[in-house]
């Protein structure tokens, strides 16, 4: 327990503070600085009612549909899916290019790309997730994480039962963005109903084991090409720690240990979040973002060197 | 060996078969509870989407129930509209979450002439074909009370004639005579379908205090629906351009037998030699009192003398 305190120490003392904190600082900085651009109207005009707010216009809307310098669309696919499974299907061109640039843009760089870097829930359940290794608090329920895509499925369902975009009622991860620039009313709860959830009930319980909209970036993220690679894996000392802030942990083992396996060294599980946390808390180095195909990876160190030739095989023969 | 081995995969198989067991128990319940929670939420997005809003949805918006099927809850609509005056429903109003709305009484609908609120709405939950704001269609005012109506009640007024930006289509006044007074004009003001685009001009100019008597309703709630196969005599003369009967034509009716209609003598209200039927039954009325019906001949209602001849024909 009195470890779990000090995670990153080994990595702040072997890397320094920047190296071993950069992942999560510029995603941090990436999650606020979205929010920032869409709040740049209501912060102005709350400044001064009266301005006419031309900086506002960089961005407009929310995550459901923006508008980047009024002329890129961009729309939420799931919603798009939700759509048609409503039955409204005279959709605008709009929505239908929006839609595509969000959906390749995130087929390229990662599905939960949007979870770890744009996401606003992600904020409030690392939080808790944060306070309960603060609390000590363990325990709780544990149910299957693979209940994201019944829901997922449900959602597309209740869709099409009620002809309406049903989910968009309860969805948290839309309530909570569009709530902070349109208004919350009781939003509130539901976040902190979230919030509460993830910090006693379960661990990483909302992101990684219900919320279908991160279900659905995850079977987006199982093609794309950039992702966390763990080529000098010979060098893990067994600290435990990207274990410990990985919220799929269950993602790493496999690939960590999987040499005597033949598993190559990527992680190619859709519901890695490209977080990068464990890159940032590995005293050793042993993770770096790099693409699915490489198979001689960046310089890594000797141990991983020697390995190379059998590691591009065995990447090779995991991907047929 | 061989033996340790097949124990190894007697041991293994078994697990196989508790494992599969235990997974397809798993499936169960999870398909269960999954199963329940969209019903739930579908349960939910009935009773919320059947709130029938009072809020106004901005111009060229869809059939409710398209729209609601088709917006995204992005706002973008809120965000360039220049007077403000959209809002997005939050958690707890009485409107769907997330969609557009305004309140015609603190902020109605100022007919952009350009409608910027239209034509970025990216998935054409607002009909991008809109682009006549007059044409619109958000609502449609209705003069709720009379009572409180000051023109109704004598008084002019006619504020909400004035502001009307389709004014003398979309609202006309109609001139009345003042029983109370009895040398007066009364200016009552008249909404009509056809020409009200719905934006609330008037709701929100309204003199009264709190409450407006005139207000504006989504159009499926303010307006009657009339029987499809009715024909508006008016109309089809207009249509027509002309008297639709020539005078030669001959009425004919109905009538039971035994009563036949006498539009110069009594009309409905005769028996077989014409003179006036009187309900047995028929209350007793005070004979001082010369505003009652006392000086009428029999029942008001001339149904009870139809079937009075009809008895009697018998
Ligand atoms: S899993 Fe859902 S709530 Fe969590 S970060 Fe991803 S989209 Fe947001
Ligand atoms: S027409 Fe003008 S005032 Fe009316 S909702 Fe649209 S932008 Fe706002
Ligand atoms: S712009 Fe269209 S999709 Fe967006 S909130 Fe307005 S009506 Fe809905
Ligand atoms: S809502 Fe009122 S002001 Fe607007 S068009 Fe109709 S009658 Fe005129
Ligand atoms: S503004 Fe109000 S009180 Fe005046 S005429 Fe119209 S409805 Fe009546």
């Amino acid at each position: 327990m009195a470890t779990e305190l000090k995670i990153g120490q080994e990595a702040i003392e072997k890397k320094g503070w920047w190296q071993a904190y950069k992942w999560l600082v510029l995603r941090r900085t990436s999650q606020i600085g979205i929010l920032l651009l869409f709040m740049l109207i209501p912060i102005c005009k709350w400044i001064s009612p009266e301005a006419d707010c031309q900086l506002g216009w960089i961005m407009k809307g929310n995550l459901s549909s923006s508008k980047f310098f009024d002329t890129i669309p961009m729309t939420d696919p799931l919603l798009f899916l939700q759509m048609i499974a409503a039955g409204f299907t005279s959709i605008a061109v709009e929505a239908v290019i929006g839609a595509l640039i969000i959906l390749v843009f995130y087929l390229l760089v990662g599905g939960r790309v949007f979870c770890s870097w744009v996401c606003p829930v992600n904020i409030v359940t690392d939080a808790a997730f944060w306070l309960r290794t603060r609390l000590k608090l363990v325990g709780g329920t544990r149910f299957s994480r693979n209940i994201r895509y019944w829901l997922l499925g449900m959602v597309l369902i209740v869709s099409a039962v009620t002809g309406s975009l049903a989910y968009e009622l309860i969805n948290p991860v839309s309530m909570l963005h569009r709530g902070l620039f349109f208004g919350m009313g009781f939003g509130w709860l539901v976040i902190a109903a979230v919030f509460v959830f993830d910090l006693i009930i379960t661990k990483r319980g909302w992101c990684t084991h219900i919320c279908p909209v991160g279900a659905f970036y995850s079977l987006l993220g199982k093609v794309s090409p950039l992702r966390v690679r763990a080529d000098a894996r010979e060098l893990c000392d067994d600290c435990g720690e990207c274990y410990i802030v990985c919220p799929e942990a269950q993602i790493i083992k496999p690939v960590l240990k999987g040499k005597e396996k033949g598993i190559a060294p990527v992680i190619l599980a859709g519901e890695c979040t490209n977080c990068g946390r464990c890159i940032d808390v590995c005293a050793e180095d042993v993770f770096h973002f790099g693409n699915r195909y490489s198979v001689s990876p960046k310089p890594a160190p000797i141990a991983a060197k020697i390995l190379n030739s059998k590691l591009s095989k065995n990447s090779l023969e995991q991907k047929s | 060996m061989s033996n340790s081995q097949s124990k190894q995969s007697q041991k293994k198989s078994r697990g196989k078969g508790i494992s599969r067991r235990r997974f397809l128990n798993d499936m169960a319940g999870t398909a269960c509870g999954v199963g329940l929670l969209g019903l739930g939420i579908s349960m939910y997005s009935r009773s919320a989407n059947a709130i029938k809003p009072l809020a106004i949805r901005p111009p060229g918006a869809l059939p409710e129930k398209d729209f609601l099927a088709a917006c995204t809850r992005c706002g973008i609509c809120v965000r360039d509209c220049p007077y403000d005056i959209l809002k997005l429903a939050k958690v707890g109003d009485k409107v769907p979450t997330g969609t557009p709305y305004f309140t015609a009484r603190t902020g109605p609908c100022e007919m952009c002439e350009d409608i910027p609120c239209v034509p970025n709405c990216p998935t054409g939950a607002l009909d991008h074909k809109l682009t006549d704001i007059s044409k619109s269609r958000m609502g449609l005012a209705v003069v709720v009370d009379q009572e409180t109506c000051i023109a109704f009640l004598g008084l002019r007024c006619e504020v909400c004639f004035n502001v009307c930006p389709v004014r003398g289509k979309a609202i006309t006044l109609d001139y009345k005579h003042n029983e109370r007074s009895g040398r007066h004009a009364m200016f009552i003001p008249v909404v009509h379908s056809e020409d009200c685009t719905g934006c609330g001009l008037c709701e929100k100019a309204c003199i009264l205090e709190d409450a407006p008597a005139i207000k504006i309703f989504p159009t499926h709630l303010a307006k009657g629906d009339l029987g499809h196969h009715y024909r508006v005599g008016w109309d089809q003369q207009k249509k027509k351009g002309g008297s639709l009967i020539k005078s030669t034509d001959k009425h004919k009716y109905n009538l039971p037998k035994g009563v036949r209609y006498d539009y110069e003598g009594v009309g409905l209200i005769t028996d077989e030699q014409g003179n006036p039927i009187i309900e047995p039954n028929n209350t007793p009325v005070d004979p001082t009192d010369n505003n009652s019906e006392s000086e009428m001949p029999g029942s008001s209602n001339p149904l009870d003398a139809l079937n009075k001849g009809i008895q009697e024909a018998q």
